[in-house]
């Protein structure tokens, strides 16, 4: 059954979600290998940002949401009884779709995780600052002005801001709602750089619309449709040799 | 082109217009405070303002006004309102906003708007049927005094239940229109719920629960049935919460029909209303500081 090569690092299995009445993931089967780069399409409403919201438990907080299946990240069952949520969480980075900063400085933004998770020695914490603003992309750009607030950033500086602020957390995998969808080329270029660059060191799911995209840095794709997965498997052959008729339609953009 | 310039002057009548027009309130207050401090001129030719102001001499029948018991009375009823609703309000509105279940709170909003509504009379009833005899009987005993129960107590009490249900609908709103995203930011990090409201909900909404803590306290000065039923209306500076007070909008209130018969009296009442007013826009003016202050952390 499983498609890929090496290591799952999160395995679905026969995952259905609800919200009410209303099934938005249809038993879902699938493997996300560890340390590459896996792309999710799919027409919009098709349940991509379920998924992803599935796997960080962020589905929690909607009401009336039942989830059946198990979802395993490194082995471990996280909808099980007496998990602890916050844990699962900072395996984790997530984008969103338009960037989230947080009400406070640039340099509170990133710091923000290190010090809910108890770090206080400001040393450390100016380190890990530098660190992560680096990886994104962003230090050179914000290092004169880190006491500033957050939301003066563009759009493109905020998302990268955004990664490097759940990249602070020290999570292994990073989800990616449609992280470029709000920004100008050069950014989501930008964005698409870092995302390529840290591939080998984090395991990468990644939303998008944009085919052209998918093709630029994907490992694996699943394409989704209607809430189940129609096709999955390595990037080129999903991309050049569909063999589903949906998957068909999708890629020469006859269903969008 | 010919076009473009008619465009450009209705542009300029336009923003005139607007201009002209948002400066209405100012000169409004500044029309009313003029119209109050013209009546009350007669009083403080006699006496300078100052000692009408801090002096706690009220004999009007011998021409002695001082109001400084009555301003002492609205600050001591109208700050302890403030100090028991802000933070019942801040807690209602945060486990209504992110603990409550929806059901709850479809329920709680409906009726929470119905009090904030009711007529201060209402308020006034209950405050003398159940607040005076609860202070007066029990609370007062509590604390090794006697108190008849008529209080700046029994005035707080009342008027923090009055003011709650605007503050809350505020503190609603606002944390309504936060994005669901911002949260979603916090949680994803780690954050537990409480960490996301304390770190960065309460943050976000800081300017906007001021400026409902504002309102509440405007209402509050303001407010006079309410307030006047429960507090004694014993001329004196409170020198405990258990001390009977007398807040300037009582003042005005209960001796409005028969100032026309003393001397003087008709001026000293303008001059207290003219007090009131000040001290509104002296409560505003801190909140905007404040909010400045808190606005230059955030944005
Ligand atoms: N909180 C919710 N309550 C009820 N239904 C929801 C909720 N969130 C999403 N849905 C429904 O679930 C389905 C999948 O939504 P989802 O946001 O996962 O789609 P998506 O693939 O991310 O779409 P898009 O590409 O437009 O972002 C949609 O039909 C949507 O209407
Ligand atoms: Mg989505």
């Amino acid at each position: 059954m499983s498609l890929i090569i090496g290591r799952p690092h999160i395995s679905l299995k026969n995952l259905n979600v609800y919200y009410g009445h209303l099934q938005v993931l249809k038993n879902i089967t699938l493997d996300i290998p560890d340390r590459q780069i896996t792309v999710i399409i799919g027409p919009s409403g098709c349940g991509k940002t379920t998924l992803l919201k599935t796997l960080n438990r962020l589905l929690d907080s909607v009401e009336g949401v039942r989830v059946e299946g198990r979802v395993l990240v490194d082995g471990e069952d996280i909808y099980s009884p007496g998990v602890e949520v916050t844990r699962i969480r900072k395996k984790m980075g997530l984008l969103s779709q338009r960037p989230q900063v947080l009400p406070m400085s640039i340099y509170d933004n990133v710091a923000y995780g290190p010090r809910i998770h108890g770090l206080k020695n400001k040393q450390q914490l100016d380190q890990i600052v530098e660190r992560y603003l680096r990886i994104a992309g962003l230090w050179d750009e914000v290092k004169d002005r880190l006491s500033e607030p957050a939301s003066r950033l563009s759009l493109g500086q905020q998302q990268r801001l955004c990664l490097a602020r759940g990249l602070a957390v020290e999570p292994e995998i990073i989800l990616g709602d449609e992280p470029t969808s709000a920004l100008d080329p050069q950014s989501s270029q930008n964005v698409e750089k870092c995302l390529l660059s840290l591939k080998s060191q984090y395991t990468v799911l990644l939303v998008t619309h944009i085919l052209r995209q998918a093709r630029r840095i994907a490992d694996y794709i699943v394409f989704l449709y209607l809430g189940e997965i129609v096709e999955h498997g390595p990037a080129q052959e999903v991309l050049n040799n569909p063999r589903d008729p949906r998957t068909k339609a999708y890629l020469s953009g006859e269903i969008s | 082109m010919t076009n473009y310039l008619w465009r450009l002057r209705k542009e300029i009548w336009a923003s005139k217009f607007m201009g002209l027009s948002s400066s209405l309130p100012v000169f409004l207050i500044l029309l009313m405070l003029l119209g109050l401090f013209l009546k009350a001129k007669p009083l403080f030719v006699l006496k300078p303002l100052s000692q009408i102001i801090f002096s706690s001499h009220w004999l009007p029948l011998k021409g002695h006004f001082g109001l400084w018991p009555f301003i002492m009375g609205t600050l001591w009823v109208t700050l302890l309102a403030l100090f028991i609703a802000a933070p019942i309000s801040l807690f209602v509105a945060i486990f209504l906003s992110e603990y409550a279940p929806s059901g709850i709170r479809e329920i709680a909003r409906p009726m929470i708007d119905l009090l904030a509504g009711l007529p201060s009379v209402i308020y006034g009833v209950w405050g003398v049927l159940i607040i005076v005899p609860f202070v007066g009987r029990y609370l007062a005993p509590l604390f090794g005094t006697y108190s008849s129960g008529y209080s700046v107590l029994a005035g707080g009490l009342v008027l923090a239940v009055m003011i709650l249900p605007t503050i809350i609908h505020v503190i609603l709103e606002i944390f309504r229109a936060i994005p669901q995203a911002v949260r979603e930011a916090s949680l994803s990090l780690g954050a537990t719920k409480w960490e996301t409201i304390k770190h960065v909900l309460l943050r976000q909404a800081a300017p906007g629960i001021l400026a409902a803590l504002v309102l509440g306290l405007s209402r509050a000065l303001g407010e006079t049935m309410a307030v006047l039923m429960v507090v004694g209306n014993v001329v004196q500076v409170p020198r405990s919460l258990f001390d009977g007070a007398y807040p300037l909008p009582a003042l005005i209130a209960n001796n409005y029909g028969e100032m026309m018969s003393i001397p003087l009296y008709d001026s000293a009442l303008m001059l207290a209303a003219a007090i009131l007013l000040v001290l509104v826009i002296i409560f505003n003016l801190i909140a905007r500081l404040i909010l400045l202050r808190v606005e230059k952390g955030l944005r």
